[in-house]
């Protein structure tokens, strides 16, 4: 269990104000200038060693992210744009961030736009955050009035941070299609190449961060990489913050090592799994778009990247969703298809097309309405949609079907066959 | 710097600001798309053209994939693309399935069937034709585009191509695509009428049949329609069409690729007034009896006429050549009017105030040309009506480029930013003698050009246009050194013609010649004034429709052509002409370039092609012709105009002598009370086909006359 000492977000309940003066009392905005008078490289350097990887759902490594960005200002200025629209169902980490410990958040913008050489950062807090973007907002205009950021702030690095409120469209999240949200267009992914360190926001090179990778940074460089990569497991290192939630006791946001055990992490901070670890029948061990373990493998499968990934699913966002055996498990993930269908933003072929088929096979293999062999053809329409679109929503509404098929066919198969007998 | 490439085992080179598809297509390989279009932007979401990179986790959009982005492998050797492996396959087949699953799949009630790359890419590239989509198809409710696109909406798989056109090409951004998921729809803001002169290009662009002709709907198959290349009378550029016919009538009109003029687009009236070759035609000789014109034979109506030019001096006798004249007939007139002795001739229907050496009335920019101008000024001209491709082209110009445009003249929306200067005509002085901001602007431009347009020249003081706008192209740095752009050469006066017989007219000379006692013959205005005054007995209409005939007194009118319009109205005989469609004609576009229109059908009725109707009239009139074919009249043209015989070839800049600048027009005083008009007050009835054409008339009703008010009885 991470040590009370080892925690970044100190205030993740909201026991204590989300005002600048506590968050200084916990410790936020501590020597921050020190940190920007090291520069950008040795920040850079610094985020590389501690290992850290994005936090909103692929997991890549943030400081070779932030190293991507060009080296100099040319004649186009440089972006940090934060994804705040943390919309992928399960999640709730950024919004407790936001509202109860938003100075990190505040902070890292600083540091890490700093890092990359922009002047400029923005925030785009999705649109249900009504109350997360006013503490959002209220704990930037403290900033700017404590002149950290701002023109001629006490830093001595020009910083503007805006707050924008997207409007509600999950794909909005994909780094690309926020760009686009942004710039006031229609939410669309874009086509990368070009990425956004080169051809982002504006057209200027831009580097989109999760809302948690850009609020633990200023704490890794105030403690430094090896006290990071102290926790953890190689390759996963450092603290996250999971989200669990369905039949569970107590569900809740709870900041833990990486690499913890689920029973360890269920047991421990979520009161256990409704009616005894043994009632458990699967879980989603990182928010929608990642497939489903059951219980055999939640038993004793570790929560980090490369554990998970090794039992064919992901961290993603470290949402867990606990399932108990009184659940439809078909219709759960039915649901989920339901949900990617309507959020598929219709641009590419495969997705706009694939997500409906998808949802409407589904939903008939909740009743068990099918032919037996519908669900090899579910299991390859997923594969026709997955890998062949723009942007990852196509995989993320494929992934929890595969998920299902691979874990719970013979119920799928219970089921059709339960239905014919009946409609005999 | 063009990067090694291993494409399906063939390595090539290809250059980096290539995408992959291309680099492909240079390797032979074939790859099916729909959304890529070379000529708008890259949307890479129809996923069509997957191609799989080996080492690359995923499937490749190829239309999005730069070459530059394509790495070698780790160890030196040029990165492999297979377009034809297993995967690549699958990938297809299952986009395909995905594209199939929503459509409709009426093939046999759809006009885009048998020229449909939907069809034609599910048969090359999907499944074996069985269906594993069992539930229902989406269904889209159509959308109201206008008078000539028909929608069919489910039957979009929402490739975008119409959504890019509109916005980038046209510069009408009135179609946008809304909603999310499947149910994504193409539509057009607040239900409008797509507004736009070059709207017909969508159906072209769309690759399946959502979006098809409408007055072309259930007409006619493609593969019933025999193609014929022909040439765009519309207006002046000349744009390259196919015509499509089946038996006698023409069926539909296209653009055809040419880089140097189209590109591939056509605008709306070119290609939709197809419809007026077949209405009002004059398709028998008339005579008027009594007042009335009455049907009669070719020998009558040719006695009639002879009857009357061997009792009129010719000093009372006069031809005006209209605007959709082939080269052909009007030397065949010219000559026959000199040998009449008559120098009262005219091409300039609307007046407009040229003549001279050819550089001084040709666009000498050249359409192309117009891509590397940075500096534009308008007068008198509405090129969005007047030539609506090549302003399609000042679009790109300013795209590309950031071409800086100002309009002295009526103010229009040109789909690009304008800065008006007002409809003074006094503003050219200040042009002219670089007191007006924007005359610093062309000085400081590169390459600075000028167009003007018939709504200056038009005129009573065009004249004085002319020399000062030849003045401002002097000022301002216009005349450069011969040559293309990409040779240093520059040219930056033009004129924009709005009839496509204009520039042949004036290179045959068919402007007012020289009394035997010296005086100049008269032009249009003077013709129909001495009819007025009695002074004219005689006049020779050929095709000639655009003329204020209302008080033209009683003059003698032979009016030749195809549509029975204003001057069949006036005429005393008649002579039914061939149409453009009729004939094969050589027309001569605005920058001076000879294109050949051929034959698609002949002519209806008793009509006869136009030269051959002057031939046979000469042999009455006791003048024979020196030419019986065609072929004949042809070489006699090259042999005056040695040009002539290098079809499709653009002069290049034969206007760099300096003295041809410093003598155009006429120094005088401008009428300044007097505003600068426009050359056209309704895009679609410029002419008697277009007039003839119910399409047209519907056009105008709905995009320009404010559409439907209805009363709500109807």
């Amino acid at each position: 269990m991470l040590a009370d000492k080892d925690r970044i977000f100190t205030n993740l309940y909201g026991f204590d104000g989300a005002d600048l003066a506590s968050a200084r009392r916990r410790g936020n905005w501590d020597g921050t200038k020190a940190i920007l008078e090291r520069g950008p490289e040795a920040i850079v350097d610094v985020m590389k060693k501690s290992g850290l990887r994005g936090r909103g759902g692929a997991g890549f490594p943030t400081g070779l992210k932030w190293s991507f960005m060009p080296k100099e200002v040319k004649d186009r200025p440089h972006y940090l744009v934060i994804n705040a629209d943390e919309s992928e169902p399960g999640t709730c980490k950024d919004r407790d961030i936001l509202r109860n410990d938003p100075h990190t958040l505040v902070e890292g913008a600083l540091v890490a736009s700093f890092a990359m050489r922009a002047h400029v950062a923005y925030i785009y807090v999705r649109g249900e955050f009504i109350r997360e973007r006013e503490a959002l907002q209220r704990a930037v205009d403290e900033a700017y009035a404590a002149k950290l950021i701002g023109k001629n702030n006490i830093h001595g690095w020009d910083f503007d941070l805006y707050v924008h409120h997207g409007a509600g469209a999950y794909i909005c999240g994909e780094e690309t299609a926020l760009l686009e949200s942004l710039e006031g267009k229609k939410g669309q992914p874009r086509m990368k190449p070009p990425f956004p360190a080169n051809m982002g926001l504006y057209g200027c090179p831009t580097t989109v961060n999760n809302v948690e990778s850009i609020a633990v940074a200023p704490t890794i460089l105030r403690r430094g990489a090896e006290w990071f990569t102290s926790i953890g497991r190689p390759n996963n290192t450092g603290t996250k913050v999971f989200c669990i939630s369905g039949h569970v006791n107590k569900p809740c946001n709870v900041e833990e090592a990486m690499g913890i055990p689920l029973k360890e992490l269920i047991e421990t901070h979520a009161g256990g799994v409704r009616g005894g670890w043994d009632n458990l029948l699967a879980v989603i061990p990182g928010g929608a778009s990642v497939p489903l373990l059951p219980k055999a493998i939640c038993d004793d499968v570790l929560m980090d990247f490369d554990s998970l990934k090794a039992v064919q699913t992901g961290l993603g966002t470290a949402a867990v969703i606990v399932m108990d055996k009184s659940t439809d498990v078909v219709k759960a993930i039915a649901r989920l298809s339901q949900f990617y269908k309507h959020e598929s933003c219709g641009q590419c072929t495969p997705c706009r097309e694939g997500t409906g088929w998808m949802w409407r096979v589904m939903n008939r293999l909740v009743a068990g309405n099918a032919a037996p062999a519908e669900i090899d053809l579910l299991q390859e329409v997923t594969k026709q949609v997955e890998g062949h679109t723009i942007c990852a929503l196509g995989d993320a509404a494929a992934w929890p079907i595969q998920g299902l098929i691979r874990h719970f066919r013979p119920e799928l198969e219970r089921r059709i066959a339960a239905y014919n007998q009946a409609a005999e | 710097m063009p990067r090694k490439l291993i494409i399906d085992g063939k390595e090539i080179e290809a250059e980096d600001n290539l995408t992959l598809l291309q680099a492909c297509e240079q390797a032979g390989a074939e790859i099916p798309r729909f959304c890529y279009h070379e000529r708008l932007s890259v949307a890479g979401n129809c996923r069509m053209c997957l191609v799989e990179w080996v080492g690359a986790p995923k499937l490749q959009a190829s239309c999005s994939l730069q070459v530059k982005d394509i790495f070698p492998n780790k160890d030196g050797t040029p990165a492999k693309i297979n377009t034809n492996s297993p995967a690549v396959k699958k990938g297809r087949e299952g986009v395909m399935e995905f594209l199939l699953i929503n459509h409709p799949l009426d093939c046999p009630i759809c006009d885009q069937g048998g020229e449909c790359d939907l069809q034609d890419q599910a048969m090359g590239y999907g499944r074996a034709a069985f269906h594993r989509f069992a539930e229902n198809k989406r269904a889209v409710a159509d959308v109201d585009m206008g008078p000539l696109i028909k929608t069919v909406m489910t039957r979009c798989i929402k490739c975008t191509r119409c959504v890019r056109f509109a916005t980038e090409v046209a510069g009408v951004p009135e179609l946008g695509a809304t909603g999310r998921g499947e149910d994504v729809e193409i539509t057009t803001y607040l239900e409008q009428a797509f507004g736009s002169e070059l709207s017909g290009n969508i159906v072209d662009l769309c690759p399946v049949g959502a979006l098809t002709s409408k007055p072309y709907a259930f007409h006619g198959r493609p593969w019933e329609l025999k193609h014929t290349e022909s040439i765009d009378i519309c207006d002046a550029q000349g744009c390259n069409t196919r015509i499509d016919t089946r038996g006698r009538s023409v069926m539909r009109i296209l653009p055809r690729l040419n880089e140097g003029i189209n590109e591939e687009w056509l605008h709306d009236k070119g290609r939709h007034i197809g419809d007026g070759l077949g209405r009002q035609r004059l398709d028998k000789p008339y005579v008027r009896k009594n007042g009335k014109l009455v049907p009669s034979s070719w020998a009558d109506a040719f006695a009639a006429i002879a009857a009357r030019v061997k009792a009129t001096e010719p000093d009372r006798m006069a031809a005006i050549v209209g605007d959709l004249a082939a080269a052909e007939e009007i030397k065949a007139l010219k000559d026959l009017m000199i040998r009449l002795g008559v120098v009262h001739l005219d091409c300039r229907q609307d007046g407009a105030k040229i003549s001279g050496p050819r550089p001084a009335y040709l666009f000498n920019t050249t359409i192309t040309g117009v891509d590397a101008a940075d500096a534009l000024l308008l007068i008198g001209c509405n090129p969005r009506w007047e030539a609506p491709v090549l302003n399609a082209r000042l679009r790109k110009a300013w795209l590309n480029g950031g071409l800086k445009v100002a309009n002295l003249g009526v103010p229009v929306d040109l789909t690009y930013p304008v800065e008006q200067l007002g409809t003074s005509v006094e503003v050219l002085n200040a042009l002219a003698d670089g007191s007006h901001p924007f005359a610093e602007v062309l000085r400081n431009a590169k390459r600075p050009m000028l167009i003007l347009g018939n709504g200056a020249l038009a005129r009573r003081d065009g004249a004085v246009v002319l020399e000062r706008a030849a003045r401002i192209a002097r000022e301002t740095g216009m005349i450069g050194p011969a040559g293309t752009p990409a040779d240093g050469g520059w040219i930056g006066f033009n004129i924009l013609h709005t009839a496509a017989s204009r520039v042949a007219a004036l290179d045959l000379g068919f402007v007012p010649g020289q009394n035997p006692d010296g005086t100049g013959g008269r032009d249009v205005a003077g013709i129909i004034d001495g009819a007025q005054k009695g002074e004219i007995d005689f006049i020779y209409l050929l095709g000639a429709d655009e003329l204020p005939l209302e008080n033209i007194g009683r003059p003698f009118m032979v009016y030749q052509g195809s549509h029975g319009d204003v001057g069949a109205n006036y005429a005393d005989v008649i002579l039914p002409g061939a149409a453009f469609t009729e004939k094969d004609g050589l027309f001569v576009n605005f920058e001076g370039r000879v294109q050949e229109a051929e034959r698609a059908v002949f002519p209806p009725g008793e009509a006869k092609e136009d030269w051959a109707i002057l031939r046979a009239l000469s042999d009455v009139l006791g003048e024979a012709l020196p030419y019986d074919t065609l072929a004949d009249l042809r070489a006699a043209l090259v042999a005056e105009l040695p040009h002539y015989g290098r079809i499709g070839e653009v002069p290049l800049w034969q206007g760099a002598d300096p003295a041809v600048w410093n003598s155009l027009g006429a120094d005088g005083v401008f009428e300044t009370d007097v505003p600068i008009g426009q050359a056209i007050s309704d895009y679609y009835l410029t002419n008697p086909i277009a007039r003839a054409s119910r399409v047209m008339a519907e056009c105008s009703r709905v995009l320009l006359c404010g559409g439907d008010q209805k009363v709500a009885a109807e």
